[in-house]
């Protein structure tokens, strides 16, 4: 290794404990009582369900694939899914404003939005 | 010294192909979309760094497309022709430089091949959220770029000595 890997590698660990930071703090900050989990299949609004309700749905894809998102305890997770790599089943449950949970291969997004906020924009898309 | 040369690039194929295989049978969820190792990258900076940009450019297109119809679904081989192709375009800058040693190049690498997984999906996805997801993709990429470097550099090293026959 030459003095100049070791510079990257240092320049790439300061950059992504920033973002790591900077994130936690963007994210405590925008925590409401009253959130709701937006589920959207390749960009699109597929569903919205309360955080403070328990339930289960199953998200059916055109392709046959599917994602079985389960919310208790005003958290909400992935428990099942058709995908290959299986890392939205490995995701920790959500609770947080904008937090996530990504299917890439269904191209499923499970996302805590804001209650009010959802009421003004959330289904324009 | 032409057949040589096919013969190369056709192992180093294989060699990409095997090590996506062992990658996909990795248990490694650990939660994060778009996090790769990246073992495949070996192959391709063995091909950069002993046979040229265009050789490691093709076998980076053949596998991504291989993987893609074996393992994969076509949205995924899409996220990873993006992270190949940021990749690729960044670790060529990085040896153009001349500034770097293989390990920092392939670190380069580890990191662009996540980066752009990643901003594709939001693109496709429409979540710009999936941002939070970078600084752990950049460590990953890091670490394992880091890894997949130092055997890199090995191998060139052994197989260096016999490199004008090709
Ligand atoms: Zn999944």
């Amino acid at each position: 290794m030459k003095r100049n890997d070791i510079i990257l590698i240092a320049v790439l660990l300061v950059v992504s404990i920033g973002l790591l930071i900077g994130v936690n703090i963007y994210r405590k900050n925008n925590t409401s009582g009253s959130a709701k989990v937006e589920v959207t299949v390749d960009g699109k609004v597929y569903g919205t369900y309360p955080l403070d309700e328990d339930r289960q749905e199953r998200i059916e894809l055109a392709d046959g694939s599917y994602n079985i998102l389960k919310i208790s305890d005003g958290k909400a997770s992935v428990i099942e899914a058709s995908c290959p790599d299986k890392i939205c089943v490995n995701t920790a449950d959500i609770h947080y404003t904008d937090e996530t949970i990504v299917c890439l291969p269904n191209k499923v997004v499970v996302k805590i939005v804001n209650g009010e906020e959802n009421d003004v924009d959330g289904m324009t898309r | 010294m032409k057949t040589k040369k096919i013969t190369l690039i056709g192992l180093l194929i294989a060699l990409a192909f095997v090590l996506s295989y062992v990658e996909f049978l990795l248990p490694l969820s650990i939660g994060i979309p778009g996090a790769k190792i990246g073992l495949a990258n070996l192959a391709i900076m063995v091909a950069l760094f002993l046979l040229g940009w265009q050789e490691a450019l093709m076998l980076s297109i053949v596998r991504v497309i291989l993987v893609g119809f074996t393992f994969g679904n076509m949205a995924m081989m899409m996220y990873s022709l993006a992270g190949a192709a940021l990749s690729f375009a960044a670790m060529l800058i990085a040896k153009k430089t001349k500034k770097f040693s293989i390990t920092g190049v392939s670190v380069i690498g580890g990191v662009f091949h996540n980066v752009g997984q990643i901003l594709v999906a939001m693109a496709v996805l429409e979540t710009e959220q999936l941002i939070y997801y970078l600084p752990f993709l950049i460590v990953i990429g890091t670490i394992s770029g880091i890894v997949i470097g130092i055997i890199a550099s090995m191998i060139h090293k052994r197989i260096k000595g016999i490199s004008n026959l090709f």
